[in-house]
């Protein structure tokens, strides 16, 4: 049991935390501002391996999900603004799906991808004003169908950073993914329809829809995308990818939590009023407190989540969405704690703690309401809703009180 | 990273399982009732089975069990609801005596407690002073080979059922506060004691203890003359984090589960199909399992051999703050039904969650108050200055 970082992971930290230091600064992090994204970090991200790094070794990567979450509570420390995460993500899935068709060609699994989910698609695209008609829908697909798109190909892109991959979080209704999460500047968006898991490959906007948290989100048209996996391998897929998604966020929350409140204690030490620090204010040191008893338990919590995941340990699921929903509280209650105690100063843009406030509630929303992820809990843990769980049938009716 | 618990500590945790399926009864529980946190049956088969001295750190002479095996240790005695306040005190005594302590100690005191043929309270409170607990005025005065103690103890839990107490005197007032204190183990039949219960709101009785005239000689002494701060210093350090009672919260989460399925609203609707109630039980769960990271957190940093400091606060801060919200949290969803105790026969659960709610508040009094952990956490982890 070792719940602090291996040597590794100490070396990855001290590297990312001096990478994002020296590349990130918060000048950076605010001429990213207009679309969230800095094509420079990005550049230099995949420079260093960055890009490729949550790949398998054979494909240039080796970083397992513990490690990520490492590199992920860095990111969450500085803002940088790249969509590392959701690349991250999206090319372990896509790795998973190209894993998986390759033992279909080999004959040793059962197809991760039938033929083309044509007439959905094609009801979605017709459907879709703007969208290509059902004619050249169906000719991509009957093109597609034989290979699917050159996953191997892709994912080389994807590892030098050519490409960015992300993948949308919330299901796509009617081909359309609504502010999908590193949008703006995706070459690669994975989705899941309730049905297959879809790969979109067109250019992306390159703008982001104007948003509280700078993030580089973008309403994108899935219309034209191809199935990737379908069927039972693919909601399989998509769950990973949600739960590995959520224990990386969390883990960024984690770190954007922390460093509010390093912002937040500087500035109390350095603020004089009635003639101390403000910092010396009990009530100031408390709020402080507790935030960070919430921001290191977060982390905690993030960390085991990325660890069972990684381990397949039957509870990872569970820890992920615990971990989100946790750390996006924890995050957001030290940024307002650290921006409250700022006083006046706090509100204005100059000062960098607004950055971390709106950051922290817009980076774990990007995932939806966290309601809906308690549900999704509650189902898991309670039963789902007016069906007894199993083994409290007798109960039924036992009623104790009106 | 690797948060999996070793091998050892999974057939650890199967061994207490059996062990408490074996010993812990019904009847143990329901005694704790008149208040005391402890069965002496139970006290002694944990001893018996060499967990008491196991949990004594390795490096103070004890050893055989890791704190990660401790902290399971505790984990599933809170989850089975087993009286337990006599273990922490023994834990902490030992390691104490063991570390501070002369051979006298360590030869009458050490073997009697590991065995649990005797017990411990601890002496710290006063009716003056609690979180500043460096204030204590109790006196000793050396008379000759003896020791005169004048004084009073507020607080003194499990005294009446003790045969030590562990007091923190004042041996001289004229230097700064923390310069002037020593530690005694005192055995609780001298003459000039006096205990006097002191009864709770919650499940627990108390007590006030008074020393008039109490002789004893030096050899009941802990740690040097003057030296008591750097041994209650000790005494914190074993009791926030290890033997701290980390895991309230599972045996309440587990009662109000088991309500909700059971019980309907007015409107015939069952609770737990309820979004307001499964958003509750979620985040009750959420906490726990925040809690329980934190506890094994600080038991896989003592099993390398890191001591740690805040991280016992922290562990110790949230799981008492998350409990006291369960607990409010979960009395209301009972309603009415809340109300009834566990005198009750009709009462959900033997009234755990009645019960639960009255105990919770002291959780974040006793070892270290909230507030003072809050200090702790602002100083040590936060680095800013001692608060005005
Ligand atoms: C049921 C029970 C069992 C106990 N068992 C034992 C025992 O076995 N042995 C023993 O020695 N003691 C025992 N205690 C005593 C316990 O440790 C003290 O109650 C506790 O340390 C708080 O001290 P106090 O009650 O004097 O409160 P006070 O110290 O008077 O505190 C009053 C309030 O002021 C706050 N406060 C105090 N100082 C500060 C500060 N610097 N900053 C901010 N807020 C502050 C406190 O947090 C609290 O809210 C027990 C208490 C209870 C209730």
């Amino acid at each position: 049991m070792r719940t602090w970082y291996s040597t590794d992971q100490e070396a990855i930290d001290s590297a990312f935390g001096a990478f994002f230091g020296a590349e990130s600064p918060i000048e950076t992090v605010r001429a990213a501002e207009p679309t969230g994204f800095d094509p420079e970090l990005w550049a230099s991200l995949a420079a260093m391996g960055g890009a490729g790094m949550a790949l398998p070794e054979p494909r240039g990567g080796g970083a397992d999900l513990t490690d990520l979450a490492v590199v992920a509570r860095q990111l969450g420390r500085h803002l940088a603004p790249v969509p590392l995460i959701e690349h991250s993500v999206a090319c372990r899935l896509l790795a998973a799906a190209a894993a998986g068709s390759a033992r279909v060609r080999q004959g040793e699994a059962a197809p991760v991808t039938e033929s083309r989910t044509g007439p959905d698609l094609a009801e979605s695209v017709s459907a879709a004003e703007s969208g290509p008609g059902p004619d050249l829908a169906e000719s991509v697909s009957a093109a597609e169908s034989a290979s699917g798109p050159d996953l191997e190909a892709l994912l080389a892109e994807l590892a030098a950073g050519d490409r960015i991959a992300t993948l949308t979080l919330r299901p796509v209704t009617s081909g359309q993914a609504r502010l999908t999460p590193a949008g703006a500047v995706a070459g690669a968006v994975a989705g899941f329809d309730g049905a297959d898991l879809v790969l979109d490959l067109s250019e992306p906007p390159g703008s982001a829809v104007p948003n509280t948290a700078d993030l580089p989100l973008a309403d994108r048209d899935l219309t034209g995308a191809t199935a990737v996996a379908s069927g039972p391998a693919a909601a399989r897929l998509w769950a990973a990818a949600r739960a590995e998604w959520q224990a990386l966020m969390a883990a960024a929350c984690a770190g954007l939590a922390a460093r509010s409140l390093e912002i937040g204690v500087a500035y109390v030490m350095e603020r004089r009023q009635f003639g101390v620090p403000v910092g010396s204010f009990q009530a100031v040191q408390h709020g402080l407190a507790e935030a960070a008893v919430r921001a290191e338990g977060g982390r905690l919590l993030a960390h085991r989540a990325a660890w069972a995941l990684g381990a397949g340990r039957p509870d990872g699921n569970r820890l992920a969405a615990m971990a989100l929903v946790f750390c996006a509280e924890a995050a957001r209650f030290a940024a307002d704690r650290a921006l409250q105690y700022h006083g006046g100063y706090g509100y204005s843009a100059e000062y960098d703690v607004q950055l971390y406030y709106r950051r922290a509630a817009g980076w774990p929303l990007q995932m939806g309401e966290p309601a809906a992820l308690v549900a999704e809990l509650a189902d898991r843990d309670l039963g789902p809703r007016g069906e007894p769980a199993a083994g409290t049938e007798a109960d039924r009716g036992e009623r104790a009180a009106g | 990273m690797d948060f999996s618990l070793p091998p050892e500590a999974e057939d650890f945790r199967r061994q207490v399982r059996d062990f408490l399926a074996a010993n812990l009864t019904e009847e143990m529980i329901e005694a704790t009732r008149d208040g005391t946190i402890h069965s002496p049956s139970l006290h002694r088969a944990m001893a018996d089975r060499g967990w008491l001295s196991g949990a004594v750190p390795a490096e103070l002479g004890g050893g055989g069990l890791d704190p990660v095996e401790l902290c399971v240790l505790i984990e599933e005695l809170q989850l089975h609801r087993a009286p337990i306040d006599a273990l922490g005190v023994a834990i902490v005594t030992v390691s104490m005596v063991l570390e501070h302590g002369g051979d006298h100690l360590r030869e009458a005191v050490v073997p009697r407690l590991l065995s649990g043929e005797a017990l411990a309270c601890f002496g710290y409170s006063e009716p003056e002073s609690g979180s500043d607990v460096a204030a204590a005025r109790t006196r000793a005065v050396r008379d000759g080979d003896e020791w005169v103690i004048d004084g009073s103890k507020m607080w003194t839990t499990m005294a009446h059922v003790a045969d030590y107490v562990v007091l923190l005197t004042r041996t001289d007032p004229d230097v700064g506060k923390h310069e002037g204190l020593t530690f005694f183990v005192v055995p609780l039949d001298l003459p000039g004691i006096e205990i006097r219960p002191v009864a709770t709101m919650g499940t627990e009785r108390s007590n006030a203890t008074f020393y008039d005239g109490v002789r004893l000689g030096d050899e009941w002494r802990l740690g040097d003359v003057g030296g008591g701060w750097r041994v209650m210093k000790t005494a914190l350090k074993y009791e926030r984090g290890i033997a701290g009672g980390q895991f309230p919260s599972p045996p309440v989460v587990e009662a109000a589960v088991d309500w909700a399925r059971r019980t309907s609203d007015g409107a015939g609707r069952r609770l737990i199909d309820r979004d307001d109630v499964r958003d509750r039980l979620v985040r009750a769960m959420i906490d726990v399992e925040v809690a329980r990271s934190f506890a094994y957190h600080t038991a896989a940093l003592a099993s390398d051999g890191v001591m740690f400091g805040v991280e016992g606060s922290m562990t110790k801060l949230f799981a008492s703050e998350a409990y006291k919200k369960h607990c409010s949290w979960f009395l209301d969803l009972m309603g009415a039904e809340g109300l009834r105790t566990a005198a009750d026969p009709g009462a959900h659960m033997g009234g755990r969650i009645e019960e639960n709610f009255r105990h919770a508040p002291v959780t974040a009094i006793y070892g270290g108050t909230s507030e003072i952990n809050r200090n702790i956490v602002a100083e040590s982890h936060l680095g800013l200055p001692r608060a005005r």
